[in-house]
């Protein structure tokens, strides 16, 4: 027997997969596995995979949920303000500080993203309502951190059911006090992933930050020709920064950075930037699209994972402002080529033709693809947890070759894909972490970098190599093997 | 074009809430030519069944129920024109209506599903309908839990009509639902604009009736005598305007729709402590059953 085409082997994976479903099922998530082809223009979208709809029931989904979207993602990073998850202690206290959104300051002073402030409801508070005590939370974090720059309110679940009504406790609140005070509708069980929390919490900074005009926010800033805004990148291990400092040295004036290391006045003055950068595409679109709606302001898409991508975009960002800026763009990237011609030759020949199956979340698993390929690495498999059409429409246009790509993905499904398909890598979340290192295989942490990072931009990319290398080639893997061996053995 | 104004009805349960608003709304309707949208906040589903001669109409929650979720529904799949007087080509006013819908009883929760339902609606654009001039909430009995307080939230319906007869349990929740409108309305703005009395034809029922309504601060907009034409026209899926437009009943509706249109009493209502209530019912007539030496005793034994 001859050797099997990638493409083939992708499309009888699939296939067994499937098997194992009751047949309602296996016709559901048939519709969102499927195999991209760069180059097939008939397909609308990558795979042609459906997306965004309800997870199957029964399945171990890697999904998140909408309070998830708005808290972790979305308003979690912004510095300066008191995020609140308001509900039963259990929310906040899980999703404290596990994302990795470095910031500067001084917790417990003057920023808070690591800390975690919850309402704590009890029976009583559902039975009764909570609408005093939150209002009784804002008061004691007003005094207790008087220099918070305002406060968000996150829905947990049980706000939705009972139906407290935190806009008016909100509303109420920043009468009397001129305090900005966010509320969140953010319940976990609203839409089917945490991609609807993004949609919620992008509304909420439309009409809480941008149309209440806050008293409280400070002068507004002296506008140049240069300034910009990182709109979707949440400096996890410090990635906006290393993106950050390319566009600065470029000759760009780096406004706000949403929502990493941001803070609220920042944000605020992102109406009068000249341009939006938007790297995660899912969770931030909305508020982009507003702001170009409202206040006229362009926004483009760009991608500083890895050289060649990075290189790309800093030029297309370069060519929406004037010649200076573009000479400056080329001297940028001229002074970044050995530094990254040395981390090519050095981990290139020690990671050449590894294969990668991806699962991660909004941007990942097309941005991150470049960043494979530029060390040589093959990606034959990607998916996302949340992504929906236009997700994956942009994807086609970032895989190299016969890609099996796979919608919210469930643990079943990932392992029996790795199983058939046998990658050298497998880089996905937490969830999914110790399953595939158990089975012997590499793997690397795609939400947080692994505690690592920054990934974005030059610095980022020497980093990234260097993880990818550490994982792949370190000796322990020597003492363990993967199941496709094991059964070579017996 | 006048801003849209958004009603609600409230009520007891079976005080006849559903027939009462189907009958008004549709007076204002075909006599006022104002366009309408009718918002069922009830898992019963049986607010908009005399404009739309049918049975139940299929709810928001069932649909989304079917669909997976709410994202996956569409505005057309859960708002239905009226029929009949009541289309869209209607040479007077149009009805539209939709039925928030809800679970079994005994089972989930109808609150949420009320919330869903008219966040639903708002972010579907069902608001922002040309030429709609008032949307009419109709919503199960009591202010029993948050969710049956979102018709009366912020931006929501800002005129409250409460149905009552002159039964005390039926006065009971007209003065309850006037707490619910107390504590929503220094925060958004809702008043109640009027008692609208469902006669049952009990003692003394009209003076009881205004006397409540004067000591919540706010009118008895109407007093609807018992018809029994009320009953044959709801028999065959209809409102009595439509079944019988000169009949003297329809004309009591139009009475009531011109004197909500005309409305300009609107307040924030001064609920009864339950001694106020119980002697108010005394002092209109009942004083002799309500003695408090009777308390407690049988016909037979007085």
């Amino acid at each position: 027997m001859g050797p099997e085409s990638l493409e083939a082997k992708q499309k009888a994976a699939i296939e067994e997969v499937l098997k194992a479903y009751p047949e309602k099922a296996a016709k559901n998530r048939a519709k969102h596995l499927g195999v991209g082809s760069p180059d097939d223009e008939s397909q609308k979208t990558c795979g042609n995979v459906r997306s965004n709809k309800k997870t199957v029931a029964g399945v171990m989904s890697q999904r998140g949920c909408a309070y998830a979207g708005s808290k972790g993602v979305v308003w979690g990073p912004v510095k300066d303000m008191v995020h609140i998850s308001h509900g039963p202690i259990g929310c906040g206290q899980y999703s404290r500080a596990g994302r990795r959104n470095y910031y500067i300051g001084t917790t417990g002073v003057d920023t808070f993203v690591t800390m975690n402030f919850s309402s704590d409801f009890q029976e009583k508070d559902i039975v009764f309502g909570g609408d005093k005590k939150l209002e009784k939370c804002l008061n004691e974090i007003d005094e207790l951190f008087p220099l918070n720059n305002g406060i968000t309110v996150q829905s947990e679940c049980p706000i939705g059911l009972i139906g407290d009504d935190i806009n008016a406790v909100a509303k109420m609140y920043t009468k009397k006090t001129g305090q900005t005070i966010v509320p969140v509708n953010c319940e976990g069980f609203r839409g089917v992933s945490q991609s609807l929390g993004h949609h919620i919490a992008n509304d909420t900074v439309r009409d809480y930050i941008f149309d209440a005009s806050p008293n409280t926010l400070g002068e507004p800033i002296e506008v140049t020709d240069y300034d910009v805004a990182i709109i979707g990148d949440y400096n996890i291990g410090g990635d906006a920064w290393s993106s950050r400092i390319l566009l600065e040295e470029m000759g760009l004036r780096v406004v706000a950075q949403w929502s990493g290391d941001a803070t609220i006045k920042e944000m605020v003055q992102t109406t009068k930037v000249k341009l939006n950068l938007l790297h995660c595409y899912r969770s931030m679109n909305y508020i982009s699209r507003h702001m170009e709606k409202e206040y006229g302001i362009p926004w483009i898409e760009y991608n500083f994972f890895g050289p060649s991508q990075t290189i790309k975009s800093l030029r297309k960002i370069a060519a929406f402002f004037d010649e200076s800026i573009q000479a400056k763009c080329e001297e940028v990237i001229a002074k970044y080529q050995p530094m990254v011609d040395a981390v090519t030759n050095k981990f290139r020949p020690r990671l050449e033709g590894k294969t990668v199956m991806l699962f991660v979340g909004g941007l990942r698993p097309r941005h991150v693809i470049g960043a494979y390929e530029d060390l040589g690495m093959e990606v034959i498999g990607t998916g996302y947890e949340f992504a929906h059409d236009d997700d994956y429409k942009r994807t086609k246009d970032e895989i190299f070759r016969s890609t099996v790509i796979y919608d919210d993905v469930n643990e079943y499904e990932l392992e029996a894909f790795v199983k058939a398909l046998q990658p050298d890598l497998v880089a996905s979340g937490i969830k999914e972490k110790y399953v595939f290192q158990k089975m012997g295989l590499p793997y690397r942490q795609m939400h947080s970098w692994d505690y690592s990072g920054p990934y974005h931009g030059y610095d980022g990319f020497a980093i990234f190599a260097a993880d990818m290398d550490l994982a792949i080639n370190s000796p322990v893997w020597g003492h363990s093997k993967a199941p496709w061996d094991k059964e070579g053995e017996a | 074009m006048a801003a849209l104004r958004q009603i609600a009805f409230y009520g007891k349960g079976g005080i006849g809430k559903s027939t009462t608003s189907q009958n008004t709304l549709a007076s204002m309707a075909y006599y006022f030519d104002k366009n309408i949208m009718i918002v069922g906040c009830d898992p019963k589903a049986d607010s908009t069944r005399l404009i739309l001669h049918e049975k139940a109409q299929n709810t928001i929650l069932q649909l989304a129920a079917e669909m997976g979720t709410v994202e996956d529904l569409e505005l057309e799949d859960a708002l239905k024109p009226g029929a009949g007087i009541f289309a869209p080509d209607s040479p007077h006013g149009w009805i539209n209506c939709t039925e928030s819908g809800g679970p079994e009883p005994g089972v989930g929760c109808a609150g949420r599903g009320v919330i869903t339902a008219i966040n639903f609606l708002e972010e579907e654009g069902a608001y922002e309908e040309e030429g709609l001039d008032f949307v009419s909430y109709d919503v199960l009995g009591d202010v029993v839990c948050g969710g049956f307080a979102m018709p009366i939230r912020e931006g929501k319906a800002q005129e409250i009509y409460i149905v009552m007869s002159g039964e005390m349990m039926a006065m009971y929740a007209a003065n309850n639902i006037s707490k619910g409108i107390l504590k929503y309305a220094n925060t958004g703005g809702v008043r109640l604009a009027g008692l609208i009395c469902n006669a049952r034809m009990t003692d003394f029922e009209y003076d009881l009736a205004w006397a409540l309504a004067r000591d919540l601060g706010t009118q008895m907009i109407h007093f609807v005598p018992r018809n029994n034409i009320v009953q044959r026209a709801e028999i065959r899926r209809m409102t009595v305007v439509e079944y019988s437009p000169k009949a003297d009943q329809a004309l009591e509706y139009k009475e009531l729709a011109r004197k909500i249109i005309h409305n300009d009493m609107k307040i924030i209502p001064t609920p009864l402590e339950m001694d106020d209530l119980e002697a108010l019912i005394m002092k209109y007539g009942l004083e002799e059953e309500a003695d408090e030496d009777n308390i407690g005793k049988t016909e037979a034994e007085l």
